[in-house]
């Protein structure tokens, strides 16, 4: 977008740049906030009907639609308490830092093919340690609220966070080896095609570890089941106890921008990320390319595939919130030592073996020649707007065989391309 | 903090000197350098002043930080300045192992203080005089 | 009404003016985003010593330890920057929270040290900072400004070195037959010793039988509840989370 601006527009440089990071930051807080608005509604909806009643009915209409609307209203209008012996500056500063965290993570995250905040060659590995920042405005709420409930709730909810980060990291680790890189666009690139391209179909592997990824992905960001740190028959409200008002919505900002994140990873590692399961603008003959404008609604129609995944993700986690019942704490911790980590130590392994033996997966995307993707550190120095294709039918981190001409070359490929 | 004076004054006009040397030009190694020095005294300082055994952990993290930035600095393609030598990979290979043992030996001391927190009620290391003669 | 917006618009408009002044067009972002960063992480490192309560030490850490993985991104070490942030600031600041939670002591006992030997430590620091900063300024190389090449990213070669193959391009102004070692065996290495404390701390930290009762239990039941109400609030409920182990129901074993 900067190149657009410069180019087109004619903007100085440095305006152009600010312009963009302005735009990117505030499209990234719309999508937090318009989905936490949305969510809320629906969670509500949903809970009703998974109950058997119906939810908000009254408010802007027969199916409540501005009941978010509402609930943000009163609780803007509420006082702001603190309690006596709280550490005023900690509790004020807590839900920020929760939130900031919720929000950085979505630098990395892309939601079409040019269509991400800030390209990082490590992006899933930047997403996956933002998101465990999240648990230090949850610590420091507890904390700085001088109470024991909150206090309890806060450690449980950093214990039960940090355990699964292990399992979860491991889940993570398996759509990287086979796309060969930890960047996000590779990673939905290569699930380029048809639904069969795409890793949840790769191999079993890969299917048993998506849904430990599900269970993990629930467990980070303290969904139910796992929501005992906020669990209101057994410790008040846990950590935010003493939060009202606004500093109580932005923990919860925080909390369904970390769901939303957590899907459309899910979406972007497994589901084919951006990619329908037909590839319509294939078909067609439009590839999503930058520089011209039907590219870029293909890009948009990308961008709407993967909110549709991810709010897709974000329902089915609301459906397990109000079908399951609780587990304590020991059942949480024994769930992730006991259950999650050695099934993905195990798929893991699993997949590697089967990656060294069919690299192709169990079907091929029959519209692009399996793995064509574009290689974004392959580019030249000015960006996206150079699109090479390279056809790669080898998985493309090559294992350290140094005698195997195939890893010579790729080594060879890679020295020639840095300076 | 009655004894930061003199030692504010001192900081106070290195930072003056400083600040006019390089704030225009483009960031070079040097830069990372007074960064990685400030977090290295201000972790050895931490040390040596803290009771709280906590603290001194604390120290030994910013310490380590310090050493980190500076490996970064000597390693990155951006900061080389023409004709200099950078390391190259194995300045971040080496960060990379620091980070490692860092975390590694936090959770030891960690455990080292929770027995001592538990065998002596404090954290105060001052209290650690059991072998005293 | 009038001299109350007066009195908002005033002091916005001030820095406002101020910065329509600047030569905007001018600022190196590098060098604008570097100094952001630098000063946060310096700025908490000194607050770091500088504070009495560790839990807003261990605040201020992480603020600190935040700022230099920004640092690490600026540089271009990518990787490790993102390290940085899972493995210290996500791992290892969250252990030290916990410890600072769990060895929570009332804010009124101050442990400080004394006088003279603060300022004896204050000097020895001042002593340390100059001649670290007189040795970054002494060597001509380190000055020298940025070149500022767009080179690969690093995930790759960082990964293909840890498994004992080098291929990234021999560093600038290296020789070129100087012979580049892989790190598989410090790798390897670095992961039993991951493993052997893994174990030791655990073993380190479990829950002991004990025959006479533990310090910290006999300092909790001789200070009797109507006194522990009455200290500072946040560490008298630490305190007693600890005493009760609050994460396992059934603590001892």
């Amino acid at each position: 977008m900067a190149d657009f601006l410069i180019n087109t527009v004619g903007l100085p440089e440095w305006l152009a740049w600010t312009t963009t990071a302005v735009v990117a930051a505030v499209l990234i807080l719309n999508v937090i906030a318009g989905g936490a608005l949305v969510f809320i509604w629906a969670e509500r909806k949903i809970a009703a009907r998974i109950q058997d009643r119906l939810g908000p009915t009254r408010t802007g209409g027969r199916f409540g639609w501005l009941q978010s609307l509402a609930d943000g209203i009163k609780l803007l209008a509420k006082e702001d308490l603190m309690p006596e012996g709280a550490d005023g500056m900690l509790f004020r500063l807590a839900p920020y830092i929760s939130f900031c965290a919720s929000f950085c993570a979505f630098i990395a995250l892309p939601f079409a093919f040019d269509f991400v905040g800030q390209r990082l060659n490590v992006g899933v590995f930047f997403v996956v340690a933002v998101l465990g920042l999240e648990v230090f405005g949850v610590i420091l709420a507890g904390y700085a609220s001088a109470s024991k409930w909150s206090l309890f709730g806060a450690m449980r909810e950093a214990a039960q966070v940090v355990s699964y980060e292990v399992p979860l990291g491991m889940c993570v680790v398996v759509p990287v080896m086979l796309a060969g890189s930890m960047d996000l666009v590779t990673i939905a690139e290569k699930q380029a095609g048809w639904v069969s391209s795409w890793y949840l179909f790769h191999d079993p592997f890969t299917f048993v570890i998506f849904w430990v990824y599900v269970t993990c992905a629930v467990a980070s960001v303290n969904r139910a089941p796992f929501d005992l740190a906020e669990a209101e028959s057994e410790l008040v409200a846990g950590f935010h106890t003493e939060y009202s008002g606004l500093r109580w919505s932005f923990f919860f900002m925080a909390e369904y921008g970390s769901m939303f994140l957590v899907s459309a990873l899910a979406a972007l590692l497994f589901l084919g990320g951006w990619n329908g399961p037909i590839p319509v603008a294939h078909l067609l003959g439009l590839s999503d390319g930058t520089g011209d404008t039907a590219g870029y609604f293909v890009r948009l129609l990308g961008c709407g595939n993967l909110i549709v995944k991810a709010s897709l993700g974000v329902l089915i986690m609301m459906w397990i919130r109000w079908s399951l019942p609780r587990l304590r704490i020991d059942q949480v911790m024994a769930t992730c030592l006991k259950y999650c980590t050695p099934i993905a130590a195990a798929m893991f392994a699993g997949a590697m073996f089967w990656q060294l033996a069919l690299p192709g997966g169990l079907v091929r995307g029959l519209s692009r020649p399996a793995g064509e993707v574009r290689e974004g550190w392959l580019e030249g120095p000015g960006g996206l707007s150079v699109r090479p294709t390279k056809a790669v039918s080898t998985p493309a981190v090559p294992v350290a065989l140094v005698d195997d001409p195939r890893s010579q070359t790729e080594a060879k490929s890679i020295v020639q391309v840095s300076p | 903090m009655n004894h930061f004076p003199f030692v504010d004054g001192m900081q106070s006009a290195m930072g003056a000197v400083l600040a006019v040397g390089l704030i225009d030009s483009p960031v070079s190694v040097a830069h990372y350098l007074v960064v990685g020095a400030v977090l290295f005294t201000a972790g050895v300082v931490c040390m040596t002043v803290k009771r709280n055994a906590l603290g001194v952990l604390m120290g030994i993290e910013l310490v380590l930080n310090g050493a980190n930035v500076n490996f970064v600095a000597f390693s990155s393609p951006y900061l080389r300045g023409e004709g200099a030598v950078s390391l190259g990979l194995d300045g971040q290979v080496i960060a990379l192992f620091v980070i490692l043992l860092a975390a590694a030996e936090a959770a030891v001391a960690l455990a080292i203080t929770l027995n001592f927190y538990n065998n002596h009620a404090t954290v105060d290391i001052d209290r650690a005089d059991d072998l005293k003669g | 009404m009038m001299p109350a917006t007066l009195s908002l618009a005033l002091p916005l408009a001030l820095p406002l003016a101020l910065l329509m002044t600047l030569p905007l067009a001018a600022i190196n972002w590098h060098t604008l985003l570097f100094l952001l960063f630098a000063v946060v992480a310096c700025a908490c490192a000194v607050a770091v010593v500088l504070a009495d309560n560790v839990v807003r030490m261990a605040f201020y850490l992480v603020l600190s330890l935040g700022a230099t993985a920004g640092l690490f991104f600026l540089a271009g070490a990518e990787f490790l920057g993102a390290m940085q942030l899972m493995i210290y600031v996500g791992g290892t600041l969250v252990l030290l929270v916990f410890g600072v939670m769990l060895t929570a002591q009332s804010p009124f006992v101050a442990i400080k040290t004394s006088t003279g030997d603060r300022v004896l430590a204050g000097m020895v620091g001042a002593a340390l900072l100059a001649v670290l900063l007189q040795s970054a300024f002494r060597v001509e190389a380190w000055q020298l400004p940025a070149v500022g090449a767009v080179t690969a990213p690093t995930a790759t070669p960082l990964g293909m070195a840890l498994l004992g193959v080098r291929v990234d391009a021999p560093a600038a102004g290296a020789p070129e037959t100087a012979v580049r070692s892989g790190y598989l065996l410090p790798f390897e290495i670095v992961s039993v010793h991951l493993l052997v404390v893994l174990v030791g701390a655990a073993y380190l930290a479990r829950a002991k039988r004990r025959r006479t009762p533990r310090a910290i239990d006999v300092a909790a039941s001789s200070s009797s509840p109507p006194s522990s109400s009455s200290s500072g609030g946040v560490a008298a409920t630490a305190r007693e989370a600890s005493s009760s182990s609050a994460l396992v129901p059934g603590g001892r074993r």
